[in-house]
């Protein structure tokens, strides 16, 4: 994918706003084989081009489902994976030219909250060394006073209590081991905060609670959020501007309110319509578009726009050929913050364009999938066996 | 079942229960260590009608749905009630005569559609082999059937995929793989536990569709066990909440999300971060968590995290008992002080239809 991105003129926002610019980002995992010798035989293309701004203090929410990327894109812009191709400017540093301890030291203002609470954190570790563990490494504990302090103020801040200091991650519940997380991510003040599905693991209510917790703080620190979630009511809960990814690609970006309002891509209206909705009245009355099959596999991904397998607003022309890029699309009431990658938005959105039913058979070919890798597991299973 | 408000599309749970669960308990451990994991739980399932179990983990669902089964493990737990099928108390039943039930008269589909088939044995296989058991039928003839359970259930190329293994499957053909053993030998029960937490959202949505149909086709009836309110919107008949091993409020789909009365439901309801509502609205999240209950015997367990607490609350233990008129059919409800009001009442309601 070439990049050719334009500000979205008319957001309002000059460049120096821009906290983390990612341009152009690949990351490729390679797919190896042989007993003696690796060899590679393909690529999973997990994240596949991508561009995306973030302003200083805004909440950016990356839906999609799993193995569309989101997560190695998350990984990727902190360079916990390194990219393949493009480039990550946090603040105006590129970082992936940074190398050693200058990108050691660069990791403080850019922290990450992960999905598993119990699995993030060190079953032997108490709260008080999983906290301080962060801070020492980036020469923040020098005075134990001024470290003591800061201890009780990360504790007041996630609403544990006191006595929390001493006690190791098994003895919380889920939410206030999340809770930990949060801390532990806060403890060293970062600027950006990448949470990679920070309630999915949690109840409803209390999911609630976290979700608040992450709000509240975000006005309190005046932290950037990227907020990676498969869930679309929590993303749009949380958000300011949401992109939804397909298949390592972004297919929509756009406001919280106009990306509800008006769903421009066929994959994010499928989505939302996907969505169960806690109210009978509205599930008996509303039609849902069905997508057909699964996720293609990443290692292999259609051609043109990767969506038109399974797409059912699909059209002979173009879709199969041209991989379409995000663009500003000339839709009344539709701002120039809303892009869309699809050759026939515009067509859809004014219901020129019908759906049509989609064979499943066109969707789950086998032979074109690799044998060697399960759709399901998407990228990571492949990083994990050939790491 | 019919006064029910708004277009009714499921067929009527009319006439005599299939399954009657009377004071169902299920205790783990013993003496003073003993934890009543579900406690007294008693409700009907009609031919045809789909009931739901809904609540957050560690309040007992998926436990009753594994003792209607006689799924747990025959040491470490005591089970007391009774679960009529059909006439017959399953509890009593000799492990050789449940055999012969599960699989043929009830059927379950768990969450978990990777842990719930054999890895080393064909799709095909494991699919023929319930007709095998309960149908008698040779292998030639069970491997067709099976591959036409395949394709009913929408798994494409269906003779081919049942030579292959499960991990050879997506998530979502695996869970269509097990809906399809479930339903090989048409049961009249089938229980579904959490069978869509593991999948991604269009996945779920092909998938409940997919069980809304079968049921209406076959009028099976359906137990479905799940954490998603929304999932139980678009697909039971009638909903059981659970909190802490115990019912604590029943009623019809649409009663209960126009009407929630107890607290905790009203609590699940408005901690929902819904599609319609931007960024602003504060969630109401139900304080604290399921660690903070106090024992059901001299008090309400929810009564610690719950906003309309009065005094009696921790003094005496509430009842199931039928809330007042004038709020649908068949209420039952186990609280001191019930909400008045739905606390969504101030969000506006018409804007959340939306096609």
């Amino acid at each position: 994918m070439t990049t050719t991105v334009q500000q979205p003129e008319g957001a309002g926002t000059p460049e120096a706003d821009v906290l983390l610019d990612v341009r152009g980002l690949k990351v490729h995992f390679p797919i190896k084989k042989g007993v003696i010798f690796d060899r590679t035989i393909g690529h999973v293309y997990a994240v596949d081009g991508i561009d995306l701004q973030i302003r200083r203090g805004e909440t950016y929410g990356l839906v999609g489902e799993s193995g569309c990327g989101k997560s190695t894109l998350g990984r990727a812009i902190l360079q916990l994976e390194s990219p393949t191709a493009g480039e990550v400017v946090f603040d105006g540093t590129d970082l992936a030219s940074l190398k050693g301890e200058q990108l050691r030291r660069q990791r403080r203002h850019m922290q990450m909250v992960f999905q598993d609470p119990l699995g993030s954190l060190d079953p032997r570790q108490t709260v008080e060394q999983l906290l301080l563990e962060g801070m020492r490494a980036h020469g923040l504990t020098k005075d134990a006073q001024v470290a003591r302090t800061r201890l009780t103020e990360l504790l007041s801040a996630v609403g544990l209590p006191k006595n929390a200091l001493s006690k190791y991650p098994h003895e919380f519940s889920g939410g206030q081991r999340q809770r930990v997380g949060i801390a532990r991510a806060l403890s060293v003040d970062p600027q950006l905060i990448v949470a990679d599905e920070p309630v999915s693991a949690l109840d409803v209510s209390v999911q609630a609670q976290v979700i608040n917790l992450l709000e509240d703080l975000q006005e309190e620190f005046g932290l950037t959020y990227l907020v990676i979630a498969h869930d679309l009511a929590v993303v749009r809960h949380i958000s300011d501007r949401i992109g939804v990814m397909y298949l390592g690609g972004l297919v929509e970006e756009a406001e919280g309110e106009d990306l509800y309002d008006e769903p421009l891509h066929p994959y994010t209206r499928a989505l939302l319509s996907a969505v169960p909705v806690p109210d009978p009245v509205v599930e008996d009355s509303r039609e849902q578009i069905l997508l057909p099959g699964d996720l293609p596999s990443p290692a292999n991904p259609p051609s043109g726009c990767r969506f038109h397998t399974r797409c059912p607003w699909r059209q002979p022309t173009r879709c199969e050929e041209e991989r379409p890029e995000l663009r500003v699309v000339q839709v009344d009431g539709v701002p120039a913050s809303h892009r869309v990658a699809c050759h026939w938005a515009e067509q859809i959105a004014s219901g020129e364009l019908g759906r049509h039913t989609v064979e499943v058979d066109d969707v789950t070919h086998p032979d074109e999938i690799h044998p060697e890798i399960d759709s399901s597991l998407g990228a990571k299973g492949v990083t994990d066996a050939s790491a | 079942m019919t006064d029910r408000p708004g277009t009714s599309t499921y067929p009527s749970g009319e006439g005599e229960p299939l399954l009657s669960v009377r004071d169902l308990t299920v205790t783990f451990g013993r003496g003073a260590k003993a934890f009543r994991a579900v406690d007294a739980v008693s409700f009907d399932v009609r031919p045809g009608q789909t009931v739901g179990l809904v609540g957050e983990s560690g309040c007992g669902k998926s436990v009753t749905s594994l003792a209607i089964m006689r799924l747990l493990p025959s040491r470490g737990n005591a089970v007391t009630g009774s679960v009529h099928f059909d006439g017959e108390d399953l509890l009593t039943l000799s492990d050789t005569q449940m055999r012969d039930r599960r699989g043929r008269d009830v059927a379950m589909i768990f969450q978990d559609p990777l842990s719930s088939l054999n890895p080393v044995v064909p799709l095909g296989v494991q699919v023929a082999e319930v007709l095998e058991r309960h149908r008698g039928m040779n292998r030639g003839d069970a491997g067709r059937r099976a591959a036409e359970l395949l394709d009913k259930v929408g798994i494409p190329d269906p003779t081919r995929r049942l030579k292959e293994y499960p991990h050879q499957l997506s998530g979502g053909m695996r869970q269509r793989a097990l809906i399809a053993m479930a339903l090989a030998c048409e049961p009249r029960l089938l229980i579904a536990d959490e069978p869509t937490t593991a999948l991604d959202v269009t996945i779920q949505a092909q998938i409940l569709a997919l069980l809304k149909e079968l049921v209406q086709e076959s009028g099976t009836s359906l137990i479905m066990i799940t954490h998603d309110l929304g999932v139980v919107a678009g697909l039971c008949d009638e909903v059981n909440v659970l909190y802490g091993g115990r019912i604590v409020e029943r009623a019809r789909r649409h009663d209960l999300f126009a009407r929630p009365r107890h607290p905790y439901t009203g609590g699940l309801l408005a901690s929902i971060p819904r599609l319609t509502e931007g960024k602003g609205r504060r969630l109401t999240p139900v304080p604290g968590s399921v660690a903070d209950n106090i024992p059901w015997e001299g008090g309400c367990a929810f009564a610690p995290r719950c906003s309309s607490e009065i005094e009696v609350c921790r003094e005496r233990t509430p009842e199931l008992v039928p809330d007042h008129e004038g709020l649908g059919p068949d209420r039952l409800l186990r609280c001191h002080n019930p909400l008045e009001s739905n606390p969504l009442d101030d969000a506006p309601s018409d804007e959340e239809v939306r096609a």
